[in-house]
């Protein structure tokens, strides 16, 4: 199988692990966290990031921030499945004596830093990149974003010290699915045009389909090349609530939750 | 007090290069040659407290001894929720050694208004989990403790004076970061508990009330978390009223209230004057000594008050 088609079984895989999650833990951000599927697939399942489950504070890991937290549970069947805690685990997210909570926290493996509180992610990798540079390492640092988290003050002051730091070892994607909690952002604040916005701070910047594997891993690998000495930006336009049709078309998908019913309907489909 | 600490700082920096120095703009005739010498290892993040603590932990966490300085009111409180969520609850989890350096505790900064007044900071700090507080009082305290904090991991939170302020501790020996306090005069009838620029002010008080045969003791207390109860409830048996001094709100969770409640939890029932600003701003224009007169603090009316509150016992 070629790596494209790896990714997308994979993907599917992610999908229908998540949905199972929701099952019985309905209060996780599920539309956040299906917009981001495709993304995570191809920075895990092909080594874009380098990664020892084994060794998981290895000094050669590339270090991966991913600040905005709620939407990451889909997060949690890859680090299942490439070994960083056991698969049981996705049976217990939100039990007691699990490890995963509705929001993941920096107690689980494979979880750099504190998010979820929005902002602090790009700040965060700021430092990291800072000292990994200092240090002439090799390492990248990739920070997942949400676009409604870009509304946040200190992510701008990280945007302004990444480009003055000629942080190129630090690559942003931004999930740009394009719903807060309430509404579209752009009916909150509207902040398109985005890649313009990065290109007059410094930063090298690029759009793709967040959704396409192809894209992504072609972006991707690329990125790790250090072609500039500018801070990269992957800007990934992406869908809330993906392969959901009732999260697709809603404004207020952050906060909604299916059925079981929905979850088991939704489940035959995708097999 | 900052000078002593980064001329100290400057001087390890020479033999650890895990030593990194970052400023929200903010600087000190000490602070030109550190980073001068060491400019690979200082940044200035420009005037943006929120991301010097974004900052600082990415750098902790790739394993350097972060110090990141800024004036305290908008270290310790713009940036709240980053040093709660980066910092506080992070170093529950990872080692971080991230030292914040807040420079212009209470009033140092008299004339400039209440905006650059700090009362709140060492209430809210001692809020957060996993923090260390320090509250030097001189110059040589501060100075030592540069080593403290290249030693022990994890963060701190030192509360600096805006000012130079006169030596208290000319015998090195007299200080315990063990203890985190020291009893600077002993007695049996008040006594004193302080810390920072206010245990200036308690030694004062002392003095006269010395003079007017009230055997009064000081306790310079510099680590305002973790707090020795135990030890200094030992020593307030030994008194029959205590003052608690700080520059702080009153009642809102810095020194006095730690101490009311060492006194009540250990069953130490005796009388208590506390001395620190009431629950409003100080708009007052002037330097430190009017704000103090203004706002009641003023030497006369301090040894009044633990004279009235002395008599009540």
């Amino acid at each position: 199988m070629n790596s494209i088609d790896y990714l997308k079984d994979k993907a599917d895989w992610v999908k229908k692990e998540l949905l199972k999650i929701h099952k019985i833990a309905p209060g996780i951000r599920l539309a956040s966290s299906l917009s981001c599927i495709e993304i995570l697939t191809t920075l895990y399942y092909r080594k874009i990031i380098n990664y020892d489950p084994k060794n998981i504070f290895w000094d050669q890991r590339d270090r991966f921030i991913i600040s905005k937290a709620h939407g990451s549970v889909s997060f949690y069947p890859i680090l299942a499945d490439l070994g960083f805690f056991g698969m049981e685990q996705l049976a217990m997210v939100g039990k007691p004596g699990g490890i995963l909570a509705d929001i993941p926290d920096c107690s689980i493996p494979g979880y750099e830093t504190v998010n979820g509180s929005l902002g602090h992610g790009l700040g965060v990798a700021c430092g990291i990149s800072l000292a990994l540079k200092r240090r002439n390492r090799k390492e990248n640092v990739f920070v997942l974003s949400g676009d409604g988290e870009l509304f946040e003050g200190s992510v701008w002051e990280a945007i302004m010290f990444a480009p003055h730091h000629k942080l190129n070892n630090l690559i942003l994607i931004i999930d740009n699915n394009k719903i807060c909690m309430l509404d579209y952002c752009k009916n909150i604040i509207d902040i398109e045009p985005i890649e313009d916005k990065f290109k007059v701070f410094g930063w090298q910047t690029a759009i793709v389909d967040g959704h396409n594997i192809e894209e992504l891993y072609d972006i991707l690998t690329h990125a790790k090349i250090r072609i500039s000495d500018k801070p990269i930006v992957i800007i990934a336009n992406t869908v809330k609530g993906k392969g959901v049709a009732r999260l697709e078309k809603d404004s207020l998908c952050h906060i909604k939750s299916l059925t079981i019913e929905e979850v088991d309907k939704l489940l035959m489909e995708m097999n | 007090m900052r000078d002593a600490f980064i001329e100290a700082l400057f001087s390890r920096m020479e033999t650890n290069e895990n030593i990194f120095f970052i400023s929200a703009d903010f600087g000190a005739p000490a602070l030109d040659k550190l980073r001068d010498k060491y400019a690979d290892r200082f940044v200035n993040v420009g005037i943006a407290e929120q991301n010097l603590i974004n900052v600082a932990t990415g750098l902790a966490l790739e394993g350097f001894i972060v110090y990141a300085y800024a004036i305290a009111p908008f270290l310790s409180m713009r940036a709240y929720e980053q040093i709660r969520t980066s910092i506080s609850i992070l170093a529950q989890i990872r080692d971080i050694n991230i030292n914040l350096i807040g420079v212009g505790a209470g009033l140092s900064y008299d004339v400039t208004g209440p905006t650059h007044h700090c009362l709140e900071d060492s209430c809210i700090m001692a809020v957060l989990p996993n923090f260390t507080i320090f509250s030097p009082s001189d110059a040589i305290l501060s100075e030592k403790f540069v080593d403290y904090t290249l030693r022990k991991s994890g963060p701190k939170y030192i509360r600096m004076d805006g000012k130079a302020q006169p030596e208290i501790y000319a015998d090195e020996k007299q200080i315990s970061f063990e203890d985190g306090f020291t009893e600077l005069r002993k007695g049996s009838e008040v006594c004193i508990v302080s810390t920072g620029y206010m245990t200036h002010e308690a030694l004062k008080v002392a003095d006269a009330l010395s003079q007017d045969n009230i055997s009064t003791g000081v306790v310079d207390v510099y680590f305002l978390k973790p707090f020795n109860e135990q030890l200094l409830v030992k020593i307030f048996r030994e008194y029959r009223h205590i003052v608690t001094m700080e520059e702080a709100f009153l009642n809102k969770g810095g020194l006095d209230t730690i101490v009311e409640h060492a006194c009540f939890s250990n069953r130490v029932y005796i009388g208590m004057t506390k001395l620190g600003f009431g629950d409003k701003y100080v708009f007052d224009v002037g330097n430190r000594e009017h704000l103090y007169r203004t706002n009641g603090l003023d030497l006369g009316n301090m040894i009044k008050k633990i004279k009235t509150d002395l008599n009540r016992n």
